[in-house]
């Protein structure tokens, strides 16, 4: 009962803020449109691609990697729906309100998590399908109904929700903006290439795991070394947002406001 | 109606709150005194439960804030600092809150009404002036149409106008039977405006009492006294087996004794009186005698 006006409390503190509107365009167009480039540039290039390039080619992921840019907007979007309250002196409102902290911060990851799904899926559809049709022009595309599409598109979904939730966690960790947004995009764009410099077959594991390879595996219709299985990879990057948003709580409960 | 029982606060090493016992009644403006850094917000900041106390407990209504199933409809509270998004209008900020304590949205309108923001309460907030958001704040405490309310430094930042419409409305709020927990650093302000006092000083609570015990107690009517022949004025008040204090313009100030005896005195020593004059006791004379060694920082405002 309580915890249902706090979400619907949330729920009105997101939609009344520019920057919600300005983070969720933004995913969409940003995705989309490299998604849309990026198979542009496959496309042109395809006679020029050797034998097991082509062979090796996954339509799906290939169309989609322009979720892995939804990382910035989306992941935007849930540090400031933490940090700008520590920001601007809201939190004590807040809390005022909704004294309980972990009812709080589950309200906030609730509305965060649903409009990062809804937005996730529109921008994986709309990317899968713009995509699709550009290499449909060289005859290179999949359609939604073809073995593992639908997985991998409504994955993208998924990926990009707990996006946004890994960084809720780390804006309630941080508490401050620029230092949650650094954290976040050091962790999913600059930690891979540590792996990259790790030697041979130990670096290519621990590539896998690392969390952007191990997110967006579930974006892949075929198997590839270099990625974990699908959902195993999903399962291992839910782990690490799950392990994010448990310390998130365990300090959100713990500290002085 | 607020009760401490050894409520206590140490940051890192520091005690910003030390073993407070207090209780704050309803009916009556209580004033919350002492000089900035007394402990003052870190006391309302326990009571909201934003920060956990190290020890001992504070009940609001005889339980702890944050069980609370609605507490906006029992507590409401203006804290010191801006606590609202500048990107927000005063409407959606309100808006919101009414939602997370079941609070009709009919009411937001209303408040905005007594706080006289209605005008521009579709603005965003960052465009407010000081004043304006200390209008939000105490919009967002009268929300809930509380039996408690909390005002940590509520004349901060508003104009003569300001001061004098939240004084009335304090003093409206507590004569309709609510608890009014005011802060203040300002003495004059306290003056007027509370009827007890609690007063704070290092993290201690020195005197919680009413206003005019707490005068009476701590500050005695004084007679100042002033002379052209100033060594001689010294010399003679200083026969005399009586409390007394130079002060920087040159006068006297003689404790104890009314201006009769200050009179009579200089007249047998034959001196030229140009000032003499008796000095009711005030609370800042009051305030400052108790807080005398407990003031941690000296000058600079």
């Amino acid at each position: 009962m309580t915890f249902a006006r706090a979400v619907a409390g949330e729920w009105i503190k997101v939609w009344t803020v520019r920057s919600t509107l300005w983070s969720m365009l933004a995913t969409v167009v940003v995705t989309v449109g490299l998604s849309s480039l990026l198979a542009l540039a496959y496309t042109l290039s395809y006679d020029r691609l050797g034998i097991r390039a082509r062979l090796a080619f996954d339509p799906v992921a290939y169309g989609l990697a322009g979720l892995n840019f939804g990382v910035i907007t989306l992941g935007v979007l849930g540090v400031l729906v933490v940090s700008t309250e520590y920001s601007s002196g809201l939190m004590r409102t807040s809390l005022s309100a909704v004294p309980r902290r972990s009812k709080l911060l589950a309200a906030k990851a609730v509305v965060l998590a649903v409009i990062a799904l809804v937005v996730g899926l529109i921008s994986s559809f709309l990317a899968f399908f713009a995509s699709q049709a550009i290499f449909g022009m060289r005859r290179l595309g999949a359609g939604i109904g073809d073995p593992e599409v639908l997985r991998a598109v409504t994955g993208g979904g998924l990926y990009l929700m707990l996006i946004a939730l890994i960084s809720l966690g780390a804006g309630a960790i941080v508490r401050h903006t620029a230092g949650a947004i650094t954290s976040v995009l050091g962790v999913l764009f600059v930690a891979p290439i540590f792996g990259v410099f790790l030697p041979e077959d130990w670096g290519r594991t621990v590539q896998k795991f690392l969390p952007p390879a191990a997110g967006s595996a579930i974006l892949t219709t075929r198997e590839t070394p270099i990625t974990l299985p699908p959902w195993q990879g999903f399962g291992v990057f839910a782990g690490y947002t799950a392990l994010v948003l448990l310390i998130a709580f365990a300090l959100f409960r713990r500290r002085d406001v | 109606m607020i009760s401490a029982a050894g409520l206590t606060k140490v940051y890192g090493g520091k005690t910003a709150l030390d073993h407070a016992d207090f209780a704050v009644r309803p009916g009556v403006v209580t004033g919350f005194l002492g000089p900035n850094g007394a402990g003052k917000s870190t006391a309302m900041r326990l009571i909201l439960g934003l920060d956990r106390a190290t020890s001992g407990s504070v009940t609001v209504n005889g339980r702890a804030y944050r069980d609370l199933p609605a507490p906006l409809r029992e507590v409401g509270a203006l804290l010191e600092a801006k606590a609202w998004h500048g990107g927000r209008s005063a409407y959606d900020h309100l808006r919101f809150l009414a939602r997370t304590n079941g609070i009709p949205k009919s009411r937001v309108g209303e408040v905005l009404d007594i706080v006289g923001l209605s005008d521009v309460s579709g603005k965003r907030a960052k465009g407010y002036s000081l004043g304006m958001g200390q209008r939000l704040g105490i919009a967002a405490a009268l929300l809930g149409d509380p039996g408690t309310l909390m005002f940590d430094e509520p004349v901060n930042g508003l104009d003569p106008e300001g001061i004098l419409w939240i004084r009335r409305l304090m003093q409206s709020l507590a004569a309709e039977g609510r608890t009014v927990f005011v802060s203040s650093h300002l003495m004059s302000e306290m003056a007027v405006t509370a009827g007890h006092l609690i007063v704070i000083g290092r993290g201690r609570i020195l005197a919680d009492t009413s206003m005019n015990d707490f005068i009476a107690a701590n500050a005695t009517s004084h007679v100042r006294v002033r002379s052209p022949e100033r060594q001689a004025l010294g010399r003679v008040i200083a026969g005399q087996d009586w409390r007394a204090a130079a002060t920087d313009d040159g006068s006297i100030l003689v404790y104890g004794v009314t201006p009769a005896d200050v009179g009579d005195l200089l007249h047998q020593a034959g001196l030229r009186v140009h000032e003499l004059a008796s000095v009711q006791p005030s609370l800042e004379e009051a305030f400052m005698r108790l807080t005398a060694d407990s003031i941690e920082f000296h000058g600079g405002g």
